[in-house]
């Protein structure tokens, strides 16, 4: 396969990945914004944060409003990570490796794409905003349909399940960072209205306030949130269970290939870090620091996949 | 439907429908109008969704384009197509012959049939492929012959286009989609099949692969990119034929052969097929300021370590002033008459037919020698008075720039309207592949349709469209 190819299959689907976690981002943040009446500022900042879209906000906006939050999120092409963007930019990809896809998954992300640049033509107003999301989610969730019922399991698929993972992985360290105080210890709080709520908001940012309940319990504590975020390998959104992925992935490409290559051994050493332990001494250590190693780590395994299979080079 | 116009019918005869089209009538006439317009809206949102649009020039922003698609075929019998094909069968042998001739021997120019002057101020007469043969002394491996019909079994070439012609992936889906939505019509009337295209074309260039090629040759496909106006069908051909589809970048010079960059290392290709044109091709040799080519690859070519289709250089060969040697060219080469006709062509750099375009410009369209895409160009009975006497002067002051030919009365086949049928004007396209192992043509090609009432314009960026072309079974 050409190196080009692993890295528009690898882009993509980051893209597709970074795409359906705004949608999710936003839906958490809309939803909090409609059970409190004030200071829903400081959720639609961490929507802001959480995506690192900071910089390229603050430029144009003064205001974490949620009208201004939800159009940058979604619509506006200035911001590379907007729906809108990362899903032409999917598109292109999937256009410049044509070859390596089946015609269900390129007319998928082809479809994606037509259906969500006409569904974003104009400011998505409150009353609509619902259904939009769902559809941004659906059409996510058609693509990924596409990729499972027909492509062979071979380099091509690997490659697409890399992007997702790294993405993922990346996008639940991010959110549990962003929010990651509200996991901590602090017996003032817990237990209050706005902790649980705060709570509610995290697990609903990875779609996980149901599956919370029915595999672990219905009251939320901080330890054990944290405890299916981070290191539950049933969740397929914790950072254990992106780990794994990415590492089975890299396995299948080194038997494929029959070498072995560095970034295969960054991600077990990665996941290595993540396997066996116990919540309590992650939080011991320092959460926001054991999760700000976790995104470098990422970061880095990412530049190193590139590398190891000649995306650009 | 009749046609009240004095064109060419190819549907309707003198007062009975012609035959090739009996069937396909008999058929259509049963058809409920609303549920053949229902289908011709399927058909534009299959086009949609499979991505099978184009660019267009100059706006990377704006909507992709569909070539709008009718769903009337063009049909031709057997009897029409075995003359076409025997026609541009003996075509491309000379075209290539002349390629060859004019980078080595030239021949044809010590013969004087053709002036010495055509081809040394030709910009496409490449210096760099003089005394060189590329493998199988193939130049043309792919050739789209631009045909219109007059009248019964009246068939003219327009152009030769010997470089990088496009349009047959449309000839392929066109096929496909009528399949789809009329699977019924497939089974009464026997249509010769298209889809062996790809298959072919990858066994014709693999045929050309260079002597310093071991074991089963790697081709590929080289284009600009997906922003290229023909992106869609790069990638359609890549994927048909199961070879990558590089861009420049991809690619580089390892050990003195083109290789292309994989996950695995880098690959040698043998055969490339390149739909990028000849002065993008190598920075090195052309336009210094390519990034779409590969810095060296005509160094590689010349040792005879990659195949290039088509050859650096076939334009000099689809050149206007060419042209209007072909039938000398097509007898020079192969020893027979030209099976099909060259539109009657006035050089307008010798006396006697300066004479006469002066005293008939009202009636000819005359054009530049080297133009191309409509520019330049005077369409004698569409000008006003004013324009006709501006481009006589331009004509009296350089008269070897410029030929002029008759306007011809092309051919009408219907398309189908929310009204009925209605008559508009075609030209063809047939795509014939070339290998050491002969000449391959697919039976039909790509049919061009100006929608536009009257219009003899069946340019896709002027609101042309396609059909798909029926060939029947003996």
């Amino acid at each position: 396969m050409l190196g080009k190819t692993a890295g528009g299959l690898y882009w993509m689907f980051r893209g597709l990945e970074r795409a359906e976690n705004n949608a999710r981002l936003i839906e958490a943040g809309f939803r909090i914004a409609l059970t409190r009446s004030t200071n829903t500022e400081t959720e639609w900042k961490s929507v802001i944060i959480t995506s690192a879209a900071q910089q390229g906000f603050t430029a144009k906006h003064s205001e974490f409003s949620s009208t201004n939050v939800i159009d940058y999120m979604l619509r506006d092409t200035d911001n590379p990570s907007s729906v809108l963007s990362v899903v032409k930019q999917a598109r292109d990809n999937a256009r410049l490796v044509r070859t390596a896809l089946t015609t269900e998954v390129w007319s998928a992300v082809n479809e994606t794409w037509m259906v969500i640049t006409e569904l974003l033509k104009n400011p998505v107003p409150d009353t609509d905003l619902p259904e939009v999301l769902s559809i941004i989610r659906q059409q996510s969730a058609l693509v990924r349909g596409a990729l499972h019922g027909t492509m062979l399991r071979n380099d091509i698929y690997d490659f697409c399940r890399l992007g997702t993972f790294i993405e993922r992985m990346d996008s639940t360290a991010r959110i549990i960072d962003v929010k990651y105080y509200t996991l901590l210890p602090s017996p003032s709080l817990v237990g209050s209205r706005m902790d649980n709520v705060q709570w509610e908001t995290l697990l609903r940012s990875v779609s996980a306030h149901r599956s919370y309940r029915w595999a672990v319990e219905e009251e939320y504590t901080a330890t054990n949130i944290a405890n299916f975020l981070v290191l539950d390998r049933r969740m397929p959104r914790s950072l254990a269970y992106c780990a794994g992925q990415i590492v089975e992935n890299l396995d299948y490409l080194s038997e494929e290939y029959g070498d072995r290559r560095p970034s295969r051994d960054m991600a077990e050493h990665m996941n290595a870090r993540l396997k066996g332990r116990d919540i309590h001494s992650i939080i011991e250590e320092g959460l926001h620091d054991v999760l700000g190693t976790i995104i470098s780590d990422v970061a880095a395994l990412g530049a190193q996949i590139e590398k190891d299979y000649r995306f650009i080079h | 439907m009749t046609s009240q116009s004095q064109h060419f019918s190819e549907m309707m005869g003198q007062d009975s429908v012609r035959t090739p089209y009996v069937d396909y009538e008999a058929w259509f006439s049963r058809q409920d109008t609303a549920r053949l317009s229902r289908k011709a809206k399927d058909a534009e949102a299959f086009f949609r969704r499979t991505g099978i649009t184009f660019n267009v020039y100059g706006q990377t922003d704006a909507e992709e384009r569909l070539i709008p698609f009718d769903l009337v075929p063009r049909i031709l019998t057997a009897a029409e197509w075995a003359k076409l094909s025997r026609g541009i069968d003996q075509r491309v042998r000379a075209v290539n012959a002349f390629l060859h001739d004019i980078y080595n021997r030239q021949d044809i120019l010590r013969a004087g049939i053709i002036p010495v002057e055509l081809i040394q101020n030709n910009d496409a007469f490449l210096p760099q492929m003089i005394g060189f043969s590329p493998p199988g002394d193939v130049y043309t491996h792919i050739v789209g012959t631009d045909i219109v019909c007059t009248g019964e079994g009246e068939f003219y070439v327009l152009e030769d286009n010997a470089r990088t012609p496009s349009g047959v992936s449309y000839m392929l889906e066109n096929r496909e989609t009528m399949l789809q939505m009329f699977p019924e019509l497939f089974s009464k009337i026997k249509v010769q099949p298209v889809s062996d295209y790809p298959k072919n074309l990858r066994r014709s260039l693999a045929a050309c692969a260079p002597a310093s090629c071991e074991g089963r040759p790697t081709v590929a496909v080289l284009t600009p990119g997906i922003h290229n106006s023909a992106y869609y069908e790069h990638s359609f051909l890549a994927d048909q034929m199961g070879v990558e589809l590089v861009e420049g970048h991809d690619l580089r010079i390892v050990d003195g052969k083109i290789a292309m960059r994989t996950t695995e290392g880098h690959k040698v290709i043998d055969v490339i097929y390149r739909r990028i044109d000849d002065e993008y091709l190598d920075p090195l040799t052309f336009n210094p300021d390519s990034l779409l080519g590969v810095p060296g690859i005509m160094d590689v070519y010349r040792a005879g370590n990659i195949t290039i289709a088509n050859a650096p250089g076939t334009g000099v060969a689809d050149d206007k002033a060419i042209y209007c040697y072909m039938p000398e060219i097509v007898e020079f080469y192969t020893g027979e008459r030209a099976i099909l006709k060259n539109v009657q062509t006035f050089r307008c750099s010798e006396a006697d037919s300066l004479k006469y375009v002066l005293d008939n410009l009202a009636d000819l369209v005359v054009k530049e020698v080297h133009g191309s895409g409509g520019y330049g160009m005077l369409v004698g009975p569409a000008a006003s008075k004013q324009e006709i006497e501006d481009f006589r002067a331009k004509l009296k002051a350089r008269p070897s720039n410029y030929i002029a030919q008759p306007t011809l009365s092309l051919s009408t086949v219907p398309i189908f309207t929310d009204a009925g049928l209605a008559p508009r004007h075609v030209d063809l396209r047939p795509f014939a592949l070339v290998s050491p192992q002969g000449v391959h043509i697919t039976p039909g090609g790509l049919t061009r349709v100006a929608l536009k009432e009257g219009s003899l314009v069946v340019n896709s960026s002027q609101g042309g469209g396609t059909k798909d072309t029926w060939v029947l079974e003996d």
